[in-house]
């Protein structure tokens, strides 16, 4: 007779004078009967986004703001009392460089491919070099010439940058040169420019947005603006895909952002709805596949660039209408500034957290971050995903837009169905965003 | 019923009346040696750790989910092929008993044979405990083998761990036991005492009366979803959720007094053996039984289910030993007998079915098996135990040991059966040697992977259909330009057959009075249809000629 019967001693299970236990493991599936699937639930519980905030803030609003495209740690910005100063990401403290810049709000700011700084406010724009001037000096260059100016944009890689004027015109200058090497305007238009923006694909196209609802797009090779778009709200906002070219995306003041592709203005590409009030600030991650967004509901919201539908929401108590948002160059954390004078650090992705993991640990997420992607059609988990707090009044809003929108979708409706217009065919949410197009 | 993996047999060949043989799907190209062994080992790790059949992509027409599903599908078939892999990893085999000589048989094999030939530490594991006049005893293992809780009917209660010998702890309750059971893990117990069901600690601490379980003869803990399900002897089943102390569901059962109950460890399903002879299924989100399977003919005096929840084993008052399928709830093979009734079964981890009938328990091998396509009828059993005058009240085997369990009117056995344990235990799941600290680190990862008590269901693996018809009705909300469903083209599609919804559309609509243009377009078609009738009636009448004419069909 053969006999074997299991023989496991505890001495083989941890080594003797070791106080490490094996942990032998066994994959096959008859003793892994059951399957949980509370990973989405651990991820909203480790959701803290909120770092902190940059030193004391300023003192008033923080209504621009700009990051060093050469360096993850150095970001400026500028404030409604003229007040630019620049600050180190990883240290969080007080400023590094601070000066007085201008005699009122500091509209628009840029950092130079050389490390300088732009700033321009209605007292024009001026050239300041942070990291190797002291604090409260005078400015390296101003330029003066032509109306007030609303905002900055510099070129990806020359040392060119263009500034969008009040007179409806945007103009391009050389670091260098003290005149305008372009000045380029839409025939007849008079109204201010609120944003300009150089793509950085494309480094010859500059995009602008105006007061009168008005989207332009320039060239400056051939030294035209190319088309004229009018929307049916003015926009705040306007930034292109870092990664794909001709796509822009657009923060307006119907709370919404449109995202539109360049080559096609007959419609919008996507509509990103969620805010309850303007957006005043958009800007795609480095990556080109995320989206930030600031608005006067005094959110700021990160979207997926695809999706109709914001993917979180950042909140706090204190923090009030918000003008800016910007992410690292990393896209690993955001920044926004707002109309209390603070400047907030917050995580791209709430539950993540930076420093080194052990590969246990890595592997552990990896598997949660797994099984949430797997189940997500599940309404449970999508309910458990999908669900943030929001404070009263916004949740508030939230439900009296809907209301509100619902009123007029149903007296839309109800026209239709007793005139001529039953006849037309309706018109996609999307196509509605374009008012009117010319080239 | 199972496929049989055909990964190596031959090619399916039919014979022509010339003798020739045609070769269905006869392999054209050449492949290497090291190509088919791949291929083989690729199917062999499908069948063993496979996420089901794989999706066809390429009828996918969208590019991007087309890309997705080729990665999942890729993604999926590399996990399986490197779990086959790791299992060289696995370190035990399991244990074994097999005669040499045709003469010999392993059912004569006894204990003291068997502590002869295993080392010390394994011969230790045979022992007997003599606990007389408080018997006869219940036994149950907690989920990792390594404690042991004895409960007499008498109301002697003892843990222990048993291979150290060590006793946890021990109450002399002064009342009836009828069941006994450890929770989650070794800390807490619970005990179905005359009246309610009480929780001690690890220490003999009484720690909760549980006043909603009057009379309970019955227990079962769902490791999975921290529930303890109760069966009263007046036949409520009761869940309670351990880790909040809410009760679930209660529900009255309504078929007598329930005789025996256990729980499918795959989806954690509990079936209750009534007096009637039925075995009923129960999840708590039903009020009524999700199967009802007549199973013997008189009392089920006990189940048992296999872990992989495919097999079911049940003996009844009538003499019989039954073997299911409860996928599809057929018997598997003819039964077998057992010459008193079985008052116990239990299925080991390995698929060994321990039987406790009179005085005697019996250990039958391969009484199924998921690999055989066709259950064969086993002929004798493994091996068999007792027949000395203690009355088998329960058999329980000790999960990732060769240990048999018997609680008897004599005390407790121990008993090796070899064979009979899972070899590889898999320590982030089950641990058997566990320190302190993991215990309470499982505790924990157990609470928050806790499965809710609404995802116990027949096919744990059943998530949900998608709901085809309303995001149809969905889309057409939204697509306000899409053309109106024509009334008539709707009404006649469903318009068939005597009641058609033609009919009843009209004969509602009289009683209401009101024309509209629906209306109209209904009369107008039954008034065309009634006409069509009327013609196909009068073309009958003609063909059968003037005297058959009254005979024709309307």
């Amino acid at each position: 007779m053969k006999i074997k019967a299991l023989s496991r001693s505890i001495s083989t299970q941890q080594a003797p004078g070791s106080d490490v236990q094996r942990a032998p493991r066994n994959l096959a599936p008859e003793i892994h009967p059951q399957r949980a699937l509370n990973a989405v639930k651990l991820e909203r519980m480790f959701a803290k986004p909120f770092l902190g905030q940059l030193g004391n803030g300023h003192v008033q609003g923080v209504y621009s703001m700009c990051k060093d495209k050469h360096s993850l740690n150095s970001v400026a910005s500028g404030s409604g009392d003229g007040v630019i100063k620049v600050w180190d990401l990883t240290s969080r403290d007080d400023e590094v460089w601070r000066t007085a810049a201008h005699s009122n709000i500091v509209k628009g700011m840029t950092f130079t491919n050389d490390k300088k700084l732009l700033s321009c406010a209605t007292d024009g724009i001026k050239l300041w070099d942070p990291y190797n001037t002291p604090k409260d000096t005078t400015p390296i260059a101003t330029w003066q010439e032509g109306g007030p100016y609303t905002s900055l944009s510099a070129h990806r890689t020359g040392n060119s940058f263009a500034a969008s004027s009040g007179a409806g015109c945007i103009r391009v200058w050389d670091l260098e040169q003290s005149t305008a090497a372009q000045t380029i305007q839409w025939p007849n238009f008079t109204d201010t420019i609120t944003d300009v923006c150089f793509n950085q694909v494309e480094t010859s196209v500059v995009g602008s947005v105006a007061t009168d609802r008005s989207l332009i797009l320039f060239d400056l090779r051939t030294n035209t603006p190319v088309i004229k778009t009018v929307l049916r709200f003015a926009a705040n906002r306007i930034v292109f895909n870092p990664m794909e070219a001709m796509n822009l995306a657009v923060a307006s003041e119907d709370h919404n952002i449109y995202i539109f592709d360049a080559r096609n203005f007959d419609r919008a590409q996507n509509i990103q709805k969620g805010h309850v009030a303007a957006v005043m600030d958009v800007e795609f991650s480095p990556t080109g596949e995320e989206l930030v967004s600031g608005s006067y509901d005094r959110t700021v919201r990160i979207w997926k660039r695809d999706q109709g539908q914001s993917r979180d929401i950042y909140h706090t108590k204190r923090m009030q209408r918000v003008f800016r948002t910007m992410w690292t160059m990393d896209s690993k954390y955001m920044l926004s500034g707002s109309d209390d004078g603070n400047l907030r650090l917050w995580r791209a992705n709430a539950s993540e957290r930076s420093g080194v993991k052990s590969t246990k640990q890595r592997q552990a997420l990896e598997y949660n971050t797994a099984l949430v992607e797997r189940y997500s059609h599940m309404p449970e988990i999508k309910r458990i995903r999908r669900h943030r707090h929001l404070p009263k009044v916004i949740k508030k809003a939230g439900e009296i837009k809907r209301d509100e929108l619902g009123a007029i979708k149903r007296r839309e409706e109800n026209e239709r169905k007793h005139s001529d217009k039953k006849f037309q065919k309706r018109k996609g949410e999307r196509e509605k965003a374009v008012l009117v197009k010319q080239q | 019923m199972d496929t049989i993996d055909t990964v190596d047999a031959p090619l399916t060949r039919v014979a022509q009346p010339n003798g020739a043989l045609t070769v269905k799907n006869a392999r054209t190209e050449f492949r290497s040696k090291a190509e088919l062994e791949r291929i083989r080992r690729q199917r062999q790790a499908q069948k063993a750790y496979g996420r089901g059949r794989q999706i066809d992509v390429k009828s996918v027409r969208d590019k991007k989910l087309r890309r997705n599903l080729t990665n999942l599908e890729t993604k999926y078939k590399t996990a399986a092929l490197k779990s086959k892999e790791a299992e060289i990893l696995l370190e035990n085999t399991s244990g074994f008993l097999e005669a040499e000589t045709e003469l010999e048989r392993t059912y004569r094999v006894r204990q003291d044979d068997i502590q002869k030939e295993v080392g010390i530490d394994v011969a230790q594991k045979k022992f007997e405990l003599k606990l007389e006049g408080l018997g006869p005893y219940v036994c149950e293992y907690s989920r990792n083998g390594r404690d042991l809780i004895l409960a007499g009917r008498k109301g002697h209660v003892a843990t222990m761990d048993w291979r150290e010998g060590k006793l946890g702890c021990e109450l002399q309750l002064g009342e009836t036991i009828r069941d006994a059971r450890f929770l989650h893990n070794n800390q807490f117990f619970a005990v179905a005492q005359k009246k309610y069901v009480y929780i001690y600690d690890s220490s003999g601490v009484e720690l909760h009366c549980m006043k909603k379980h009057v009379e309970v003869s019955h227990m079962e803990f769902l490791p999975y979803h921290f529930l303890l399900a109760t069966l009263s002897i007046n036949g409520y089943l009761k869940y309670q959720d351990t880790s909040t102390g809410q009760i679930v569901t209660e529900i009255p059962t309504k078929l007598g007094t329930p005789v025996s109950l256990t729980q499918n460890p795959h989806n954690a399903i509990l079936h209750v053996g009534q007096q009637n002879g039925t075995v009923t299924l129960w999840s708590p989100n039903s009020s009524e039984p999700l199967v009802k399977l007549l199973a013997h003919r008189g009392p089920v005096r006990s189940l048992a289910v296999d872990r992989e929840g495919r097999y079911m084993v049940s003996a009844g008052q009538d003499n019989r030993m039954a073997i299911w399928d409860i996928r599809n709830f057929k018997e598997a093979v003819s039964s077998y007998f057992t010459r008193s009734p079985a008052t116990s079964l239990a299925i080991s981890d390995t698929g060994l079915t321990a039987v406790g009938w009179g005085t005697k328990t019996t250990v039958w091998k391969g009484l199924f098996s998921k690999e055989r396509a066709v259950q064969e009828k086993v002929q004798s059993p493994y091996m068999t135990w007792g027949g000395e005058g203690q009355a088998i009240e329960r058999v329980r085997w000790c999960p990732y040991e060769d240990v048999l369990g018997l609680g008897h009117t004599e005390g407790f056995s121990s008993l090796i059966i070899p064979g009979a344990g899972e070899a590889n235990y898999d320590a982030l799941e089950v641990n058997p040697f566990e320190t302190k600290k993991q215990r309470q680190e499982g505790e924990v990862k157990g609470l928050l992977n806790k499965l809710q008590p609404e995802m116990i269901a027949l096919d744990p693996n059943y998530i949900g259909n998608l709901d085809l018809r309303s995001e149809e009705q969905r889309k057409a909300d939204r697509d306000l330009d899409s053309p109106a469903v024509d009334v008539v083209e709707e009404m006649r599609n469903r318009a068939r057959g005597k009641n058609g919804a033609l009919k009843k559309y009209l004969r509602k609509q009289r009683k209401k009075n009101i024309i509209d243009e629906k209306r109209l377009k209904a009369e107008e078609m039954y008034k065309e249809m009634q006409e069509k009738k009327d013609e196909r009636h009068k073309e009958r009448k003609a063909e059968l000629g003037p005297t058959l004419a009254r005979f024709a069909k309307s």
